[in-house]
């Protein structure tokens, strides 16, 4: 009866098939070391918050007068409201702390490189869609932080010449922020953006199975067919839009190998994800900020206007240039140039294993600014924060500037061929 | 070329203590040394508050009969001891000074203070606060505070603790008495903090009590989720 009942399913609709392509027949290579569970992380985050999300909205009351005190009403009055709300302002943070190592996982192994620039790019527009997703939701608690801290941000693309100040109009939809402004960044919040977010995140693991993961020796699994004896080969099945064109090396099906090596990873990220949680949910002041106690008042500024800590790298990028407009510029580069990632490495190796020395440096000195930029974010600008913030800002742009220069004629380790062991 | 990596991996770690270090401001405060699971200490601070605090500032997210419930107050003992005004024992606790006149009154009007705890730096904030008031004649109402420079609040618990001065040291002397000690003020002043630690958050020990449970399931289940990964993996190595 069952087994007739998935048969007819499966000639109309080939879901066994899609699940065998794309999890127990898939071929991931059998070498991935800790740097690669922050994709399935990722992906436990965002059903993290797309659950907790919807739950928040059932009483969640996005108007001028209502949004804070409904918080607070989730937070009192709401059946486990305040776990709901807590789990969704954690995964905030830990979406991003995530996505940044999932990031610099792709620039460590060259993940980046042909033949997965288009995947490279996708995942830029979720970390794009992501920020904006984010900031739109750090309005709602209409605490006094989230109040400015959009205030600073909207009334950067005031700085665009001739239409600036027109646009700023427009995305706040009133002369000031409003409820006006509210009620439609809570229509972007939970409606558009993520439903954008998971058509993202659905074609960047479409665009992520045609071409094949990468590995952190960055070798090639799949080997043009009739090119290994067999006795070589992976001994376990794949599904035949792999093994028609290729012969398969040193993989493993994604399930149940990767599920359950996966699952533990999960589990430990998990254990850190509820101590946060349970026992300090404002994540020392950077993941909920103490001024976002009392509710939005546009006659007082908080004291440090601060964005959280996950937009800082860009905000300093933003403070330390002296001009608005190029402020502005700068920031928004500081994106466009990760975008263009794929371009600027003009090389073919692709793991740090095997590359120059002066990329490892490079990549090194890359972190380390982008650290520095994402804690100065987060502190008064003073001049020896604007001194180290200009020097992070050079650092990091150099980054891209000197990878386009060494990469054209690398001097590079030989490549094995297979992952030994 | 591992070995580098790793070392790569670890000082990018070790770099995120940075984020903490980077913003803890400079002001110094008193330990309150509260306890949230200190019934008695709630009811007392909950009893000071409606007597000396109320009248000026609510408690607008609050309810009586949470508060009741959590602190243990039959609703019998509560209708009588603080429902007096004809409240209902859901209502939110709130007094009925007009807003707009109290900004006249006091510069601005007095804040609501459920979240206070949260906003500013913990009950160790509110333990200092309340026990720092000193003279200051160029004050409107005479008197000014340590941790919260030109205050618009009067000392109301004046009474209480009597009044101190000031000196060029930033040390507090008392100048005169009041109708309690200092020990007994400084616990006064505790038992309020702790009371609006609790209104800041009323599921803090739920909370944490949760957490030892689920973080406590997770390494069981951390335990067979390895051990799973392992037998699957026989067959790969």
């Amino acid at each position: 009866m069952f087994a007739n009942l998935m048969a007819w399913i499966e000639k109309r609709l080939p879901l066994m098939d899609a699940m065998n392509k794309h999890a127990a027949q898939y071929p991931a290579p059998k070498n991935f070391n800790f740097w690669y569970v922050f994709g399935i992380l990722a992906s436990v985050v965002l059903v993290n918050q797309l659950l907790t999300g919807i739950w928040l909205t059932m009483n969640y009351e996005p108007s001028n007068e209502g949004a804070f005190a409904s918080i607070e009403y989730i937070m009192r009055d709401v059946d486990y409201g305040w776990l709901l709300r807590y789990m969704h302002s954690t995964g905030a943070s830990a979406f991003f702390v995530v996505v940044y190592m999932h990031m610099f996982r792709g620039m460590m192994y060259g993940s980046y490189q042909k033949p997965r620039e288009l995947l490279w790019l996708f995942g830029m527009f979720i970390f794009l869609v992501l920020m904006a997703e984010a900031f739109m939701g750090y309005l709602l608690p209409w605490g006094n932080m989230s109040y400015w801290g959009a205030q600073v941000i909207i009334s950067l693309f005031g700085a665009i010449p001739i239409i600036g100040d027109d646009l700023t109009l427009w995305i706040r939809g009133d002369y000031v922020i409003s409820g006006a402004t509210l009620n439609r960044f809570f229509a972007l919040h939970v409606a558009a953006l993520p439903l954008v977010l998971v058509i993202l995140v659905f074609l960047h693991i479409l665009a992520l199975h045609e071409v094949g993961s990468n590995n952190p020796e960055g070798t090639d699994i799949k080997k043009p067919k009739g090119s290994v004896p067999l006795e070589e080969q992976s001994k376990f099945q794949f599904h035949e839009q792999y093994t028609k064109k290729y012969d398969i090396v040193d993989a493993i099906p994604f399930h149940p190998y990767y599920t359950v090596k996966d699952l533990v990873a999960i589990v430990i990220f998990l254990i850190i994800f509820c101590w946060v949680m349970f026992f300090a949910p404002e994540g020392g002041g950077y993941f909920m900020e103490a001024p976002n106690f009392e509710p939005a008042n546009g006659l007082k500024t908080p004291e440090h206007i601060a964005p959280v800590w996950y937009f800082g790298p860009f905000y300093t990028v933003l403070r330390v240039i002296p001009d608005k407009l190029l402020g502005a510029i700068g920031m928004f580069s500081a994106i466009i140039v990760l975008f263009l990632l794929p371009w600027f490495d003009r090389g073919t190796v692709k793991s740090i294993k095997y590359r120059c020395t002066a990329h490892t440096v490079n990549l090194m000195q890359f972190a380390i600014c982008f650290i520095a930029l994402g804690a100065l974010g987060t502190m008064p600008a003073t001049p020896i924060n604007n001194m180290i913030g200009t020097i992070a800002t050079f650092g990091y742009f150099g980054f891209f500037v000197a990878l386009w220069i060494y990469s054209k004629n690398e001097k590079t380790k030989p490549v094995p061929e297979r992952v030994s062991g | 070329m591992k070995k580098l990596i790793r070392a790569f991996t670890f000082g990018i770690f070790a770099l995120v203590p940075l984020f903490v270090l980077a913003s803890s401001g400079g002001m110094h405060l008193d330990k309150a040394g509260n306890d949230l699971a200190d019934k008695e200490s709630l009811k007392r601070g909950f009893d000071s508050y409606v007597s000396y605090c109320l009248g000026c500032h609510q408690l607008q997210y609050q309810r009586y009969n949470r508060t009741f419930t959590d602190l243990g107050i039959s609703e019998e003992e509560g209708l009588a001891k603080y429902l007096t005004n004809g409240q209902k024992p859901g209502e939110h606790i709130l007094n009925t000074m007009p807003a707009k006149d109290a900004a006249k009154w006091f510069g601005s009007a007095p804040p609501d203070l459920t979240l206070m705890a949260r906003l500013k730096p913990g009950p160790d904030y509110i333990y200092t606060y309340l026990r720092s008031f000193y003279i200051d004649p160029e004050r409107p109402f005479g008197v000014n505070n340590k941790v919260f420079k030109d205050v618009g609040m009067p000392h109301v618990l004046q009474g209480l603790q009597g009044i101190r001065t000031l000196d060029e040291h930033g040390n507090l002397t008392e100048a005169k008495g009041g109708s309690m000690t200092t020990e007994e003020y400084d616990a006064f002043s505790r038992d309020l903090a702790n009371f609006l630690e609790y209104t800041a958050e009323p599921n803090k020990l739920e909370r944490e009590a949760m957490g030892y449970w689920v973080i406590g399931f997770l390494f069981i289940f951390l335990i067979f989720a390895y051990l799973l990964k392992v037998e699957y993996w026989r067959d790969v190595h």
